[in-house]
């Protein structure tokens, strides 16, 4: 599972350009379902077909992670840039960014501000290492997009990486894909693009699918670290089944069937209502005539930061459930 | 050309307010109806026109956006002013002091304020409180006024359009009167492929026409003609400046509402480049367009966004370089051109290809 974990993590795919993780997903699933096809928008849908009587169930995980997006190369080389995703400024500062041809940037600001709360992403740059403009554009071009630069280590049954919003719920579905559950249902593996920019691939996977039911395999926050906001979420204390977050008040029947399942096979579980942030199942459930929609969450401290922290008891636990859901 | 640029003074001289777009629309349906193979306007007020092409390419939308921001009487005071709402993004400051005109008769009216005699100091130096802004059409009383203009009626600036300085025009609108005239442009051509020029309704609120244009076409690709943001003024660092009028249509690679397909984006670019068109990349992440919309639409679209730059957009007075509009016009036309050997349509994958 792990290393299924880090190759995820460790492949280049900000919003909009997920292709290499597609690749990625493709190799691990390939024989293991149906049929495999890919949507304008990029989505990689993997069908497993049911036996004709079942339902159509869409599980959901995205792609796409967070990063930035050059807008202005000066003319000492020096790279202007804007968020994809949401990226609090002043934990990008000093960090690595990571082209998709292995370009390597590092992220500071204007010093002569006077206060760092005026440290906006305006008052930023990339330092590529090239001495000029023409130095620079044989590296990046206007329009190309980084990703932070973070290892993927294990320690202490827990996992610290970057990008694990969402690699971490395309690593369960791919595990849940390889452990092949027998089901009477079709399944429709949903690996979508642009969620961090507002939701947008999965609307247009869904549309294309119009399942049954669908849950979203996502990252939630966690209320146990210090002076942290109130939530109650811990890690390593099961997968979280949505209630609600910002885009979303899951399906009872939805989420009732999740707590069935995690009930009859002692799967530890916790419930989840995030008060910031939206996943995909915002976008699904209100597709076509609407769609009865869910999601299933990996507990993850430090979401949209470098060093997302997840526990991988959790993890298990999520593959567990969701095979036990779709049967 | 010629054309193009007269049929876009006289666009910008129509008034097409978010939800009452109805004389722009009639005017568009005149010059445009001898050139397409079928025109209707759906519920929305949307107006679709469909061109067959000639082969078997992908459906192509282009859209252009034919309203425009501007305000509503919301109200009439007992002493005969209206109180207005504003219909899109304008911010105060742009209102104080001018001409306007209201609903289908035109009435004239002005946005007035208190004279600088009778302020203080910190009105003179504060910004404009919105609220308490008026539009004076010099009526005695309020029945006197309610004879002449009704609550719901849409006001719109009264600015004529002028050609000035080095081929510059100033004008209201032209957010997205420089789409539409473009747009009219690129239907007297033929084309390989089905083509639906839709013009658009209701995109300054919410970018809402397109949503059910694009649910009606179901396009494989789509380009959006617009008017866009520009900041090429003094005292502008120049990695804030979003375009830089003169300098060639602006190319989105990334906006508030969307990311632009990274295939057609570069395929637009490199037709700009082989035909000695100038282009530039809009350099700041910033505003929307109706191609957010249509992106999302049914199973996805490939969507690119081609815009003239606009200093001083959302204002009376916004100003494009007469020849980023040409420009405009021509890139697009050459991409028309080429875009049915060149671009990956996913159909050899659309649910068909075997892994």
């Amino acid at each position: 599972m792990f290393d299924i974990i880090k190759k995820l993590a460790q492949t280049y795919g900000p919003s909009g350009n997920e292709k290499k993780v597609a690749d990625a997903i493709i190799e691990m699933v390939k024989g293991k379902v149906d049929e495999i096809r890919t949507d304008p928008l990029g989505n990689l849908i993997c069908v497993k077909k049911g036996n004709g009587s079942g339902k159509k169930i869409m599980l959901a995980a995205h792609m796409d992670e967070i990063g930035v997006i050059v807008s202005y190369i000066d003319d000492k080389g020096f790279l202007r840039f804007s968020n994809i995703g949401g990226l609090p400024p002043l934990v990008i500062l000093g960090q690595r960014v990571v082209f998709e041809n292995g370009t390597i940037g590092v992220i500071w600001y204007e010093e002569d501000i006077d206060d760092m709360k005026n440290v906006r992403i305006d008052k930023m740059y990339i330092d590529i290492s090239a001495g000029s403009a023409q130095e620079a554009e044989k590296l990046v071009k206007i329009g190309d997009m980084a990703v932070f630069a973070g290892d993927t280590v294990k320690q202490s049954g827990r996992v610290i990486s970057k990008a694990l919003d969402d690699r971490i719920g395309c690593a369960v579905l791919v595990q849940l894909a390889l452990n092949a559950p027998k089901t009477d249902n079709e399944i429709y593996y949903v690996f979508t693009t642009q969620e961090e920019v507002g939701l947008r691939g999965a609307r247009t996977a869904a549309f294309g699918i119009i399942p049954d039911m669908a849950l979203a395999i996502d990252v939630c926050c966690t209320g146990d670290t210090p002076g942290c906001k109130h939530m109650a979420v811990r890690l390593g204390e099961g997968p979280a089944i949505k209630i609600k977050d910002r885009s979303v008040i899951a399906h009872p029947e939805v989420k009732d069937r999740l707590i069935d399942a995690a009930k009859k096979n002692n799967i530890p579980y916790q419930m989840e209502i995030m008060l910031r942030g939206g996943t995909d199942a915002g976008s699904i459930h209100i597709t076509a005539g609407g769609i009865p929609s869910g999601g299933v969450s990996i507990p993850a401290r430090y979401v949209h930061n470098t060093a997302e922290t997840v526990d991988i008891k959790d993890v298990e636990n999520a593959v567990k459930l969701l095979e036990s859901f779709v049967k | 050309m010629k054309d193009a640029l007269k049929n876009l003074k006289q666009l910008t001289s129509l008034d097409g307010i978010s939800g009452d777009e109805t004389a722009v629309r009639d005017h568009i349906i005149s010059l445009i109806k001898d050139y397409v193979d079928d025109y209707y306007v759906d519920n929305m007020g949307n107006l679709i026109t469909y061109k067959k092409g000639n082969g078997d390419g992908p459906k192509v939308m282009l859209d252009a956006h034919m309203d425009e921001v501007g305000l509503m009487v919301s109200h009439i005071n007992s002493d005969g002013l209206l109180k207005f709402q504003t219909i899109g993004g304008i911010e105060a400051r742009v209102l104080v002091g001018k001409r306007v005109r209201i609903g289908e008769n035109r009435v004239p009216g002005v946005i007035g304020l208190k004279p600088i005699h009778l302020q203080s100091a910190r009105e003179r130096s504060g910004a404009v409180d919105k609220k308490s802004l008026t539009i004076d059409i010099g009526a005695k009383d309020r029945e006197q006024a309610e004879s002449m203009v009704e609550i719901g009626d849409r006001v719109a600036f009264e600015y004529d359009p002028v050609e000035f300085g080095d081929n510059k025009l100033m004008a209201k609108a032209l957010d997205d009167r420089v789409g539409c005239a473009a747009l009219i442009e690129l239907l007297k051509d033929d084309y390989e492929f089905d083509i639906y020029g839709c013009f658009t309704v209701q995109e300054e609120v919410g970018l809402k026409g397109a949503k059910t244009a694009s649910f009606q076409v179901i396009p494989d690709i789509a380009l959006v003609l617009e008017g866009t943001t520009c900041y090429d003024v003094p005292d502008t660092k120049e990695h804030s400046m979003s375009t830089v009028c003169g300098k060639g249509p602006a190319l989105t690679f990334m906006d508030r509402s969307v990311i632009a397909d990274r295939e057609l984006v570069a395929h637009i670019a490199s037709v700009a480049e082989k035909n000695g068109i100038p282009y530039q990349y809009k350099k700041t992440v910033s505003g929307g367009t109706n191609a957010g919309r249509i992106q999302v639409n049914g199973t996805g679209v490939k969507v690119a966004v081609i815009a003239a730059p606009c200093r001083y957009i959302h204002t009376p007075v916004s100003v494009i370089d007469i020849s980023d509009f040409e420009n405009m016009i021509e890139l697009a036309k050459k991409v028309l051109e080429t875009i049915p050997v060149s671009i990956n349509l996913y159909r050899e994958q659309g649910g068909k290809t075997n892994v």
